[in-house]
């Protein structure tokens, strides 16, 4: 399902924790496959400073556009460049290729605020289960 | 011949596609250099190649004198074609606007008479033909809603509530003043959910925004209490006269408590749509308003026509007075109906509607049973749960001669199709309709993949959107583009 | 009483109804509260299609058109040579009775057409990117100082004095929603706050003399602003694109453009503007892409920026623009072409320098400045221009524009490519007789 070794956000945004207070970000699954097609991403500069839950860029795809909430505060250290030229590689591989942002943390405490990925998998069900409620029977 | 090259392909050095006469007077000194251009690269086409093109171009389009299009909201009423030839009168496009206005009385008895007409039509007090289109009127009601409370010195009126069932423009109008939006829920009949309303109404509301009839094509019959609970904590009932064509000649909207109402000439009052314009729309207010409409008003003196500013004005929205040459089409439907007429249109589109309704509510979920006035949204959610969107059926449908009707709106219907017949279509049109439908339905359960695939008889067939928007390519150049100095 | 736009008989009607399960029209509003149903409406009587087309007529009779009247104003609207080809293509009805296309398989025509439109009004701006259209030249300029405030995140627009007032005024509308300030500024800058988003300036400019762009251009940039120009479309036949002084946003009032005057509306407002701002430019937008066998076609783009899918974030609420003027103006560069244009554009230039220098040596007139300008000029007259005005509608010619408010006796004329020698002659005839 999603991995393991991420924290997860309500808005389905991941972050995967990394030696010295550092992380690097991206969008879950979930959110890639309710987007559909990506075309766009607008994301902070290296050297923006983001705070825990508050926007921090938009993903476009063709018929929607939605906000991209930062997971944790702190600086944004690099933005990931082949992203921006092929947007759809979030699509393709969200965790791996499609990664958006590396952070540098100034409240690592903050973590624990985020889901785990056992806790983010059932999330993720129960949102599917309802969809698929509303889908159904008539 | 095929469409699939564009102008550059067909330019020629040496080609021209008209003819101009040599210079008369002796030439002037040229201006400095350092004004002029060196280049200018335009495609050369001769008139005939001009010609051929653009009438390839326009055998790919489907319009209203092509067939049936049931966009909803959209009123694709067929457009008159005497209409067209009386605009097309010198005396109407060949006037300058800042010419003597002695010299202009024919186009301002016109304007005034519009005004007068529209409104009567609505049941207000004034009307400003000022705003290009519906989207420019709306933001005149904001504009004038927003003037009204600054003039009371009410500071506390931010906030602008609009149905979850409304068009996009709503919001995206509000912010554009300032304002800020909350959505009011509503209930499992498709009326405002009016203890929603209620909760939500305090000092704060400025307007409730409404659609009359909604989106979703039906008419609350609880306007009489929403628009005394909106007035009662002092605030403003606005409407988006988008859907008129349901009540033209049967009912005001004055009556029902609406203080603003803009209106689209190029929907209700059949002026053709181009292809996205021109458009135009009018805004009219009840009395309390009238100080703050955009000017210019068309005004009767004792002598004469002349323009007028109203005294508090929110002011110019172009620097003249509104699309006069689709004015001058309205002007000709409405005295080609009178009133009779009008309640024919309005009678003849709602039992269209409600016709369409009946015959396929059998095959298409209908989320709302009960009567739908001018247009009936239906939900594809039965075929979607069969594997079949929406989206599907809309391009079977153009493999069958037909425009579908809008999809994905409002967006409060799940798979919505939402589908206006207006009143210009025949019951034979609407059974040959019926049957697409009826048909699409069937082959949703025995062959899928054709509306998977669909469309299948068209010039193009589905086209790549994602690609359209990851790499843009939003032009063709010829030359070199200049250099920057 | 049957009507050639309602198809339905009364058998139709009868059979709906049935269908329906109504015994009449009126069970179908039932919605409706009963008093608000059947009111009263006091419009005049239905005329028939031959009364209706002899009373527009006669109101049409009523107005002083230029076909009659020879013509010398401008301001904003220009009377031009409009090549037959262009109502002929803009008349059928595939393309004028399409609505916005949305249906992109159906809407080839359309499409293609816009995609060609955008390019064209590219080329002759020197811009890199365009949209569809807008509502006419002041709106396009308003939308383009909202787009220099969400790009440069200020909250303040300066527009110079020579701009048209009436595009200032619009402006003014416009940004009043927000919590925008305007701020006038004069030709030398003085005054031009550093934290504007842009400046706003109009190349000929509303007296139609050429001003200094590049001095304009640098002093904006050197603050961080965009330069965001209103410019006379046929004016760049000959004169440089505003790309070449570094114009960030380029707008114009496209009725010149193959269109006629129509008492001022449709119009179209072009909006031209550098590529990297492309996201935040209101208005539709078409691209071309292919589809699912291969083969080009064009859509909608960009969608994400408009009002059905961004709602309250959107760039802007606009929907319906000015989708057949822009055809219009389509067929009318095409028709035109390379060297139809700059044609076009030096006959307006050698004809109005004609007419300004025999009025210049008319007693009582002078020429009121000395820079290089395109079609129009202003001339302080030996009475007011009211009264010249007057005089001349006599004469049946339609004078220039009343500037006597800003320069004492002022009057701005316009001298186009449809003006005669003959014309210009008479005219400087019958001033030369004050």
């Amino acid at each position: 399902m999603n991995p393991k070794e991420c924290k997860y956000t309500q808005e389905h945004e991941w972050i995967r924790p990394e030696p010295e207070n550092k992380g690097e970000m991206g969008l879950a699954d979930y959110a890639q496959s309710q987007l559909g097609d990506i075309v766009f991403l607008d994301l902070p500069a290296p050297g923006t400073q983001v705070e825990q839950f508050k926007k921090m860029g938009e993903v476009e795809s063709v018929k929607a556009v939605s906000d991209i909430f930062a997971p944790v505060s702190g600086q944004v250290l690099e933005i990931n460049q082949t992203v921006i030229d092929e947007p759809k590689l979030v699509n393709e591989d969200p965790y791996g290729a499609g990664w958006l942002v590396k952070l540098e943390l100034s409240k690592p405490a903050e973590l624990d605020a985020l889901m785990n990925s056992d806790e983010y998998d059932k999330l993720v069900a129960e949102l599917s289960e309802e969809s698929s409620e509303e889908a159904g029977g008539s | 011949m095929s469409h699939h090259y564009l102008l550059p392909d067909i330019s020629q050095s040496g080609k021209i596609g008209c003819s101009l006469p040599s210079l008369d007077v002796t030439p002037a000194e040229l201006p400095p250099k350092e004004l002029l251009r060196q280049e200018l690269e335009l495609p050369e086409v001769s008139e005939v190649e001009l010609v051929r093109y653009f009438t390839a171009l326009s055998k790919l389009n489907y319009g209203v004198d092509t067939g049936f299009y049931p966009l909803g909201s959209c009123t694709m009423k067929y457009s008159p074609k005497w209409h067209e030839d009386v605009a097309k009168l010198p005396g109407f496009t060949s006037i300058h606007p800042y010419q003597p206005t002695g010299s202009a009385q024919g186009a301002l008895q016109l304007m005034f008479e519009l005004q007068e007409y529209l409104t009567e039509i609505t049941g207000m007090d004034a009307t400003s033909l000022a705003p290009m289109a519906g989207a420019q009127g709306e933001l005149a009601s904001m504009l004038i809603v927003k003037a009204y409370y600054q003039a009371r010195g009410d500071k506390m009126r931010r906030k602008i509530l609009v149905p979850d069932s409304a068009h996009g423009t709503n919001p995206a109008t509000a912010a554009m003043c300032g304002f800020e939006m909350s959505a009011v829920p509503s209930d499992d009949k498709g009326n405002l959910d009016l203890k929603s309303l209620e909760s939500m109404m305090n000092e704060e509301v400025a307007t409730l925004t409404l659609t009359l009839p909604t989106t979703l094509g039906l008419f609350d019959p609880q306007i009489a209490e929403i628009s005394r609970l909106i007035h009662a904590s002092g605030g403003l009932l606005c409407g988006d006269g988008a859907n008129l064509n349901s009540l033209l000649g049967k009912v005001k909207f004055g009556d029902l408590g609406i203080d603003c109402v803009q209106l689209n000439l190029h929907k209700t009052f059949s002026t053709p749509h181009g292809g996205g314009g021109p458009g135009s729309g009018p805004v009219c207010v009840k009395s309390n308003l009238a100080d703050f409409l955009p000017l210019p008003l068309a005004a009767k003196n004792e002598k004469e026509y002349a323009f007028t500013s109203p005294a508090k004005s929110i002011g110019s929205l172009g620097a003249a007075y509104g699309n006069f040459g689709v004015m001058v089409k309205a002007y000709a439907y409405i005295r080609s109906l009178g009133a009779e007429g009008l309640k024919e249109v309005s009678e003849d589109a709602v039992i269209n509607a409600n016709y369409l309704k009946e015959k396929l509510k059998a095959y298409y979920h209908l989320p709302y049973d009960r009567a739908c006035m001018h247009e009936v949204v239906f939900s594809g959610k039965r075929q979607k749960a069969k594997g079949v969107a929406t989206l599907d059926i809309a391009k079977r449908l153009l493999d069958y001669g037909f425009h579908p009707p809008t999809v994905y709106f409002p967006l409060i219907v799940d798979e919505a199709l939402m589908t206006e017949p207006t009143e210009t279509e025949s019951k034979e049109t609407l059974d040959a309709y019926i049957d697409a439908m009826k048909e699409i339905a069937r082959e949703v359960d025995e062959n899928p993949d054709i509306l998977h695939t669909a469309p299948h008889n068209t010039p193009v067939r589905r086209l790549d959107e994602v690609t359209a928007a990851r790499k843009l390519d939003l032009r063709w150049e010829m030359g070199s583009q200049g250099t920057e100095d | 009483m049957p009507s050639p736009y309602l198809p339905n008989t009364d058998a139709d009607r009868s059979a709906m109804l049935q269908a329906i399960g109504v015994s009449s029209v009126d069970e179908l509003f039932q919605d409706v509260p009963e008093k608000f149903r059947n009111v009263q409406f006091k419009l005049p009587p239905p005329l028939s299609e031959l009364e209706l087309k002899e009373e527009l007529r006669r109101l049409s009779n009523l107005n002083a058109n230029s076909d009659d009247y020879a013509c010398f104003l401008g301001a904003g609207y220009y009377r031009h040579f409009i090549p037959s080809v262009v109502g002929h293509i803009t008349g059928r009805s595939e393309l004028y009775t399409a609505y916005t296309p949305y249906q992109a398989e159906v809407s080839q025509g359309t499409l293609q057409a816009i995609y060609e439109y955008q390019s064209l009004v590219c080329q002759l701006t020197g811009m890199e990117v365009s949209n569809a259209g807008m509502y006419d030249g002041s709106t396009a300029a308003a939308e383009a100082a909202l787009m220099a405030c969400r790009i440069t995140r200020r909250d303040k627009v300066a527009v110079l004095s020579t701009v048209n007032p009436r595009y200032c005024r619009v402006v003014d509308t416009y940004v009043s929603g927000h919590n925008i300030t305007l701020e006038q500024v004069k030709p030398n800058l003085d005054g031009l706050s550093s934290d504007c988003a842009c400046l706003v300036v109009q190349q000929p400019n509303s007296f139609g003399y050429f001003e200094d762009m590049r001095a304009y251009s640098q002093k904006t940039h050197d603050i961080g602003a965009l330069l965001i120009v209103i410019i006379d479309p046929i004016s760049l036949g000959m004169f440089k694109p505003p790309k070449d002084y570094g114009a960030d946003i380029v707008v114009a009032e496209g009725q010149a453009l193959g269109n006629p005057i129509s008492f001022g509306g449709p119009g179209l407002g072009i909006f031209t503007c550098r590529k990297e701002y492309v996201r935040q430019m209101p208005g539709r937008i078409v691209g071309k892409t292919v589809d699912v066998d291969g083969k080009p076609g064009y859509v909608l783009t960009m969608a994400t920026r408009e009002q059905h899918i961004r709602r309250e974030r959107a760039t802007s609420n606009i929907c319906t623009n000015e989708a057949l003027v822009a055809l219009a103006t389509t067929v009318y560069l095409s028709a035109l072409g390379r060297k139809g244009l700059r044609q076009v554009a030096e006959l307006c230039y050698h004809k109005a320098h004609y007419a300004a220098d025999a009025i210049g040596k008319l007693k009582g007139f002078s020429l009121a400045f000395q820079q290089p300008f395109f079609k129009e000029f202003v001339v302080c007259c030996p009475v007011t221009p009211r009264q010249i005005n007057e005089m001349l509608f006599e004469e049946k010619i339609i004078g220039g524009l009343d500037l006597s408010h800003m320069i004492e006796n002022g009057m701005l004329f316009c001298v186009t490519e449809v003006n005669t020698k003959k014309q210009i002659d008479r005219l400087v005839e019958i001033l030369g007789t004050l």
